[in-house]
């Protein structure tokens, strides 16, 4: 287990920011997941006193972030700092402090109604965040809509399964690749060469695509057609076609029987090892998320409750608390 | 021939199935007029059934593909209509050819509709389901009520005005466009050949179209407007794109339907138009551009075909109309539709298994 110990000067001048901080590392020790790394001690340039910086006093900034060790030294493929919305006088998600390495498979579990799926449209920016940073591979996604999003590197499956229905598997596919191939208009229309290239292209990788699931010999059915685990794989191939550096999966088990459960776990796994690409997923299915995922984080009503290796969530009583109630 | 038609995935053999339909009509066509086997008034009616297919294939691309209702399809076409004719009228001397001076007078249409298109696009694209259909009707009308209002003259040079034809300032010339009395001695340019061939350009454009990356996404946005996001599609520019195209083949459509006639009102392009193109795509099933073909024709003899009956005409009209969509949307019906053509494809199994067994080239 590798930590990130990188302390960040902060210049606190506000009260509230502080109390954050502090809320903060209580919380995470409380958790005994991690502890905030030592508080810097006060600089000892503050003896020379002159102006504001006598005043400054530095705070370590939230830090108990977990990645795997062959991700330590990568820039994380998605960084969220103090990300929260509002809706209303709700708030849905306060305070998420996420990190998730280059190729990491990490889950995110909590309770019905706890917020994670808002948490999925945060990043997609399906919905725009009230407050917060969300650096995709380092870059600040502030201001972008959710095409954009998409196009520079994170894409999604839906809960409630939301396929191109009307279409065969294969157009499925190959609107998931509508960024990787290019085509304008006027070579559609007129049949120019670039539509034939680009047409063998699209095809020859869509079915390429379907072939990680299997899936190739239904490249002509209709989406809407396909048994319900067959429509959930489709999705995720319409996924991974987008070419993401991170793929977020909202509960990709739901409705798999445990043969089609174990065999997607293999799959998740092997999409990572193919692809090199960082996986995040909502799973209520705790064979799949114990099994596969390497941090993990719990998230209770719009904030996070815990945070670490399958073997410290099972052990943590907040999150035991958190599905199963308190005991007298 | 037939192994490699059969070999094809189904979207291009339907495409294929509607021009060899197309083409076929117009053949019949064209043997009965020289066969002088048609009335006259059928005669009168082969232009503006080309023009009202072709109207109904872009439309389709609005409604069926894209998924949007618009109701102010007749709009666009109005603007190619009196663009249209105003550019016939200037390039006269200089294009003394009429096929080649109805060719390019359609390209300018389509252009000038492309261009209300967008303008009408961009508020529009903001919108949607009712609230869009509502605001197309009203551009629709905005449309018309403009060129009611619009006064064009050419002595040389064009003369625009909006208030009557004194303050063009001509001197000599010809007044092209009269306000609400629209426009009259027109060089009747369209012939059916013409028509023909634009059906098939609006056909070829609206297919390929649909059949190509742009095309996907267009679909993908009206299957999954939320999911098109997810994959990285810029919604309102695909849905921009479809009803642009739309609007530019409809303005193709109404400058050959005006160049039909020797007089054209604005009036004529009115909400009832948008409703009759909007009725031949429903009829032919959304998204269903040889249905919508079929429609558009039917629809458009059948009222001339009533005329026996008088006044009960429009009245017969509706109940056929009623009729049609009861029938082709009854369960029983489409169940006994499907167990017929199961059965055409099973014999037609057998076929394939039969010439393989005799080693013929099909």
């Amino acid at each position: 287990m590798s930590r990130d110990d990188r302390t960040h000067e902060v210049s606190s001048e506000s009260k509230r920011t502080e109390g954050t901080y502090k809320a903060q590392s209580e919380r995470a020790a409380r958790g005994a997941v991690s502890s905030p790394s030592a508080e810097p001690a006060p600089s000892a340039d503050s003896k020379k006193g002159h102006g504001s910086r006598a005043r400054t006093k530095m705070v370590a900034p939230p830090n108990d972030y977990l990645v795997p060790e062959r991700d330590a030294l990568l820039t994380p493929v998605l960084e969220c700092r103090h990300l929260g919305i509002d809706f209303g006088g709700l708030k849905a998600v306060d305070d998420l402090n996420l990190m998730v390495g280059k190729t990491e498979i990490a889950g995110l579990i909590g309770p019905n109604g706890a917020g994670k799926t808002t948490v999925f449209n945060l990043l997609t920016k399906v919905y725009q965040p009230t407050r917060g940073t969300i650096l995709l591979d380092g870059q600040d996604t502030a201001g972008m809509d959710t095409a954009r999003v998409s196009r520079e590197g994170i894409a999604r499956t839906f809960q409630n399964i939301r396929l191109f229905d009307s279409l065969t598997v294969e157009d499925n596919v190959k609107i998931g690749l509508h960024n990787q191939v290019e085509c304008g208009m006027w070579s559609g229309i007129f049949r120019l060469l670039r539509y034939w290239l680009s047409e063998k292209e699209f095809h020859d990788r869509a079915l390429e695509l379907l072939d990680v699931f299997n899936m190739a010999d239904h490249a002509g059915d209709i989406a809407g057609s396909l048994p319900y685990g067959a429509q959930r794989r489709l999705e995720i191939v319409r996924a991974l076609a987008t070419g993401p550096k991170l793929l977020l999966l909202d509960e990709p088990a739901a409705g798999m029987n445990p043969v089609e459960t174990e065999e997607l776990m293999d799959n998740i796994v092997k999409i990572r090892d193919d692809f090199q690409i960082a996986v995040l997923l909502i799973e209520h299915d705790m064979d799949l998320v114990m099994g596969i995922c390497e941090g993990i984080v719990v998230l209770n009503f719009g904030k996070v409750i815990a945070k670490g290796t399958p073997e410290e969530i099972q052990a943590n009583p907040q999150v035991v608390e958190a599905y199963l109630g308190k005991q007298d | 021939m037939m192994k490699r038609f059969k070999g094809m995935d189904k979207a291009s053999r339907d495409t294929l199935i509607t021009y060899a339909l197309i083409i076929v009509a117009y053949a019949i066509m064209q043997a009965l007029l020289s066969l002088h086997a048609i009335s006259s008034s059928m005669v009168g009616l082969l232009v503006p059934i080309c023009a009202y297919i072709s109207l109904s294939i872009s439309l389709n691309l609005v409604v069926g593909i894209s998924g949007e209702l618009s109701l102010g399809h007749a709009g666009f076409m109005s603007v190619g209509a009196f663009t249209g004719l105003v550019a016939a009228q200037v390039l006269a001397p200089a294009i003394p050819f009429g096929p080649l001076r109805l060719l390019v007078s359609m390209v300018i249409a389509g252009i000038f509709a492309a261009v209300a298109g967008v303008l009408v696009g961009i508020p529009v694209m903001r919108l949607q389901g009712d609230y869009l259909a509502i605001v197309t009707l009203a551009f629709g009308e905005i449309i018309k009520n403009l060129l009611n209002n619009l006064y064009v003259g050419y002595d040389g040079a064009l003369h625009f005005s909006m208030k009557d034809v004194a303050s063009l300032g001509m001197n000599g010339g010809k007044v092209l466009i009269n306000g609400p009395q629209g426009a009259v001695g027109i060089t009747e340019l369209s012939t059916f050949t013409a028509g023909f061939l634009l059906v098939l350009f609006t056909l070829f454009v609206v297919t390929n179209l649909v059949n190509s990356r742009s095309g996907r996404a267009i679909m993908a946005v009206r299957d999954n407007r939320i999911a098109a996001e997810s994959v990285g599609i810029d919604t309102t520019k695909y849905r921009l794109m479809a009803f642009v195209v739309a609007a530019a083949l409809a303005g193709m459509a109404g400058a050959l339907y005006a160049m039909n006639f020797s007089s054209i009102v604005p009036k004529k392009f009115d909400f009832n138009t948008s409703i009759l193109i909007l009725v031949f795509v429903v009829l032919g099933g959304m998204g269903n551009i040889r249905g919508g073909i079929i429609a558009a024709a039917l629809l458009t003899i059948l009222p001339e075909k009533l005329r026996f009956i008088g006044d009960y005409r429009m009245l017969i009209y509706a109940i056929v109309l009623i009729a049609v969509m009861l029938f082709s949307n009854n369960e029983q019906v489409r169940m006994a539709v499907d167990s017929m053509k199961s059965r055409f494809a099973r014999m037609r199994d057998d076929d394939v298994i039969d010439d393989a067994a005799e080693g013929g080239e099909a």
